[in-house]
């Protein structure tokens, strides 16, 4: 099958969809490559370079004419009209937003593929633009923030003075988040970021950043089913926004991050907020194409405020480091094909058992697939998924409350001061006895290093041996068959105990540093 | 000062010198003296107890004891300097389950001798201390051997299903309990028999029921239970001695084995209950893509270059005898300069620490054997990771499909690092039966063989 790279109409647009080593790549799965004349020119790949890869160059009839068409942005109504009947094409689409594009795409013989549709499955990570454009889209925030900002990033002590670091604020741990955090926090920056999903904190920690958390009482945590955050409470949003307005007094620079799929964006700093910062600020709202976290940013635009704050609303980060962006969307691309070129014979299959596949398929000739079944992924268990899970043994018994534990330790004190009460000596002995000896043993074993489990199994093993005594005592008998039983058991209990401290010493013999 | 009183007082020194011990067992620089603490104690109650019955007992009872004792230190002493290490987990359950038989034997004597109480109660309880010190004995008995069957690969170590295996587990200790009250009021040696026989089925039944990848658990659970039998067999006995050892090795070993279960996010209760039965998994036809290979010679050129490197063993490593070769392989690499680390799971191998006995034994520096947690972090940052011989404590799917049957186990982050290499045999699913999709992953290469050749092979290519 032939598959085309066109250039992209959309103005601005500086990717393209493949590259001469990603086109290589899908030649090796059988595909013939057609690129459109100069559709590289923008992301410095010239045709000379796709030629070299063993790509052709013709037209741009030459490309759209192809079977499969691999673009970045959704195609156009015209360009659509230059699909032939049964081409495949696949691109960033944003089903979800567009309707009327959906039902274009589903009034022709064609079949369209969604890349931004990819599911979060880890399965589908090396298929995922979203995250690979928003990895591209946060670094490149870091960078525009830092050609406005008027200081360094980094604290320095220089002869001619000492200079603070920066600090900056990423609102939003995602994929864009994270990489915002690693660029600032490389470039010396003192990074803060919040999130409303707790358990990104490892996350933002591990990269340099400082999370902070918002602490809302009473409150379930928020747990993300689908791998994206979720819409918030009014307790929680009352709370951030109070963190918000004292970092925003704070911080030098704020990257917002925050996006929940198919909603608007949430706004997160608001103007008042933005009239406490110090003149010279940077805001790069990312989200200002789909309503903006920051109040006052447009789309597109470097706006400067009356305190001489400037809010970055650009919608093209990823496409500002056009070679990079192209490289890795190609990259996606080429994985999806290896997904969907089961053979490598250059025949592109879809099979919709495949959640990945089922997921971005928009339409498939003159029939709309869009919205497709819910893929559930996130690694955190969703609540009602552990109640559902089917447990054959116990049934999966709901944590203890605290009264629930009090109420069972009362009971077990209550039970053992009831038996030392009214059993006779020698019992009440014994009982201390016993207690005091399970409270040691528990302390005692709760430093053991890892390492030495092994070991002491088979010291306490050799101690448990201790039985042989009360064997012993029963020896001393007349009686024939006690005397026979005695026997066997001081015989296989001293087996244990020889055996045990033997074959702990020479294992220990074996720990060297 | 009788011998009675010697005996007392020897019975706190060495009660005294079994904590000590247990103590010294928590560090490495301490674990010796902690093993010397035990003999010491051991040795002084032994002694002790000698006196004791060299005082009331005729020349026959001393002979046959000390005809006993050697008969059981001689096959006791060449059992140990024998077994393989890899063997360890069978030798260890094996032991506890002569604990149990003992605990049974003189749980039997306790009823035979009748001894003459003053009054009614104390009588009574002794019953009812025969009882308990029967049945914990029993199903320590029964339950260790079952184990070591298993461990031993002498039994099928799949899960044993009988159709409710729950009400069985549970109807035998209620008849456990019914019987006791009945045996209180009139003890007769038909229930002696009655108990036995439950306790010794409960035991088998509880063992044969948990499938054997949670064998670390058992083996940590039978030692506690062995403790308890000496407990109550202290009881019965009225000797603390007993009791105080019986308490220290039952309560060290219940958090022992608590301490595996949270390794694993598996519920105590129903381990020690013997229920934790392996569930097929819903997405085993899930197509996981496929996966990569690769020789020994190009896994050698790999680990020349890389920068650091942690190796992941798991019972595979121990099955395939491969831990003196992975020694030699982690020397050679050291003299190159390439830091070489290794990250063990707390329920890797067959027995709780396993895989750090295994690499004393190949004398690997301990210092380089780090546990998951230290270890976890480090993943991202590490050119090549070996995985010899695991599956399941490094599968992905723990942390990342919900709805995977081993889903919120802790599990070694091995598909972090640059390079994955998977030392198997075959595709075959690991002991949860469950698939793993690190092995299908972009970065993961698969190394097919015998774990001890392949790593041969790379020695030699290096």
């Amino acid at each position: 099958m032939k598959i085309g790279i066109v250039t992209e109409s959309v103005p601005g647009e500086t990717r393209v969809a493949a590259t001469p080593s990603t086109a290589s790549q899908l030649i090796k799965l059988g595909y013939e490559v057609v690129v459109e004349a100069g559709a590289g020119e923008l992301a410095s790949f010239p045709d000379a370079a796709f030629v070299e890869a063993g790509a052709s160059v013709g037209t741009g009839e030459d490309a759209w004419s192809a079977d499969v068409v691999l673009k970045v942005n959704a195609p156009a109504e015209a360009e659509l009209d230059r699909l032939r009947e049964g081409a495949t094409v696949v691109s960033l689409m944003s089903p979800a937003l567009n309707p009327d594009l959906v039902d274009q795409l589903a009034a022709r013989p064609i079949t369209a593929l969604a890349m931004d549709a990819v599911p979060r499955i880890s399965r589908a990570q090396s298929m995922d633009v979203l995250s690979s454009m928003a990895n591209i889209a946060g670094y490149r925030a870091v960078v525009e923030a830092a050609n406005e900002f008027g200081r360094f990033f980094t604290g320095q002590v220089t002869a001619a003075g000492k200079v603070p670091p920066a600090k900056v604020l990423v609102a939003g741990a995602g994929v864009a988040g994270l990489a915002a955090i690693g660029a600032a926090s490389s470039l010396g920056a003192i990074v803060r970021a919040t999130d409303p999903r707790p358990e990104v904190a490892d996350q933002v920690k591990s990269i340099g950043g400082e999370y902070l958390e918002v602490v809302v009482p009473d409150e379930d945590k928020e747990v993300s089913s689908d791998g994206y955050a979720k819409a918030t409470s009014e307790a929680y949003d009352r709370r951030a926004a109070e963190i918000y307005s004292e970092q925003a007094a704070d911080v030098d620079i704020v990257i917002t991050t925050a996006l929940i799929p198919g909603r608007a964006a949430p706004r997160l700093i608001t103007a008042a907020d933005v009239a406490t910062m110090k003149p010279g600020s940077v805001i790069v709202d990312m989200a200002a194409a789909q309503g903006g976290n920051v109040e006052g940013s447009v789309p597109g635009e470097r706006v400067v405020t009356d305190n001489g704050v400037i809010i970055l609303g650009y919608t093209d980060l990823a496409g500002r480091l056009p070679t990079q962006a192209s490289q890795l969307y190609g990259t996606n691309l080429v994985n999806l094909l290896k997904l969907l070129t089961p053979e490598k014979d250059g025949q592109l299959v879809l099979d919709f058992d495949d959640v990945v596949q089922r997921a971005i398929t928009v339409a498939r000739n003159r029939e709309k697939l869009w919205p497709p079944p819910p893929v559930q992924v996130s690694a955190a268990p969703a609540p009602a998924a552990a109640a559902a899970a089917p447990a054959p043994a116990a049934e999966e018994k709901p944590a203890l409350t605290q009264r629930g534990k009090y109420a069972l330790v009362a009971a077990g004190v209550a039970v053992l001061f009831l038996v030392n009460a009214f059993a006779p000596a020698p019992l009440p002995q014994h009982f201390t006895v016993l207690t005091l000896a399970i409270v040691i043993g528990y302390y005692v074993i709760g430093k053991v290093h890892h390492a030495l489990h092994t070991p002491l199994m088979s010291v306490t093993n050799a101690i448990s041996g201790i039985i042989v005594v009360g064997a012993m005592l029963q020896l001393a008998t007349d009686d024939v068959v006690i005397r026979v039983l005695a026997f066997v058991a001081v015989l296989v209990a001293s087996i244990n105990v020889f055996g045990g401290f033997a074959v702990t010493r020479r294992m220990l013999g074996m720990f060297s540093k | 000062m009788t011998a009675f009183s010697v005996a007392t007082a020897a019975y706190i020194v060495a009660a005294l010198l079994f904590i000590l011990s247990l103590a010294g067992l928590s560090k490495h620089e301490s674990a010796r003296q902690g093993v010397t603490y035990g003999i010491a104690g051991m040795a002084i109650a032994l002694l002790a107890t000698f006196i004791l019955v060299v005082d009331v007992s005729d020349t026959l009872g001393i002979v046959l004891l000390l005809v006993a004792m050697a008969i059981g230190a001689t096959i006791g002493l060449i059992r140990a300097s024998k077994v393989e290490m890899t063997g360890m987990p069978e030798l260890i359950a094996l032991l506890h389950s002569f604990v149990g038989l003992a605990a049974v034997l003189v749980g039997w004597n306790g009823y035979l001798q009748h001894p003459v109480y003053a009054l009614e109660s104390l009588e009574r309880i002794h019953s009812a201390e025969v009882f308990i010190g029967i049945f914990i004995g029993g199903v320590t008995f029964t339950g260790s051997i079952v184990a070591f069957l298993k461990l031993s690969a002498r039994i099928k170590s799949a899960p044993l299903m009988l159709p409710g295996k729950n009400y069985l587990n549970i109807g035998a200790l209620v008849a456990f309990v019914a019987l006791t009250i009945w045996f209180v009021a009139s003890p007769n040696i038909w229930l002696m028999i009655i108990v036995t026989l439950i306790s010794l089925a409960l035991g088998w039944h509880l063992v044969a029921s948990i499938g054997g990848g949670d064998m670390p658990v058992v083996v940590s659970m039978l030692n506690s239970y062995s403790g308890w039998a000496a407990a109550a067999a202290g009881f019965l006995l009225s000797n603390d001695l007993l009791i105080v050892t019986g308490a220290l090795v039952g309560s060290s070993g219940a958090y022992l084995s608590y301490i595996m279960c949270k390794a694993m996010n598996r519920s105590f209760i129903s381990v020690i209950a013997g229920g934790f039965g392996i569930e097929a998994s819903g997405g085993d036809d899930t197509d996981y893509g496929e996966h990569r290979e690769i020789v020994a010679e190009d896994t050698a050129e790999l680990l020349k270059n890389a920068s650091s490197v942690i190796i992941t063993p798991g019972y595979g490593m121990a099955v395939a005898q491969a831990q003196y070769p992975v020694a030699d392989l982690v020397r050679k690499l050291r003299e190159r300069g390439v830091e070489v680390r290794f990250g063990i799971h707390p329920v890797a191998g067959r027995l709780p620490g396993h895989m750090n006995v295994l690499l004393a034994e190949a004398k690997v520096p301990y210092d380089i054997v780090l546990e998951m947690d230290e270890v976890n972090d480090d993943f991202a940052d590490t050119s090549v990771v070996l995985v010899i011989g695991a599956n399941d404590t490094v599968n992905p799917a723990a942390s990342e499909d919900p709805t995977s049957p081993i889903a919120g186990m802790p599990v070694l982050h091995v598909w972090e690092a640059e390079n994955v290499i998977v030392f198997k045999r075959s595709m075959a699913a690991g002991y949860a039966g469950v698939q793993n999709p690190l092995f299908f992953r972009e970065n993961t290469q698969m190394l097919f063989g015998d774990a001890k050749e392949r790593v041969e092979d790379i020695i030699r290519a290096l």
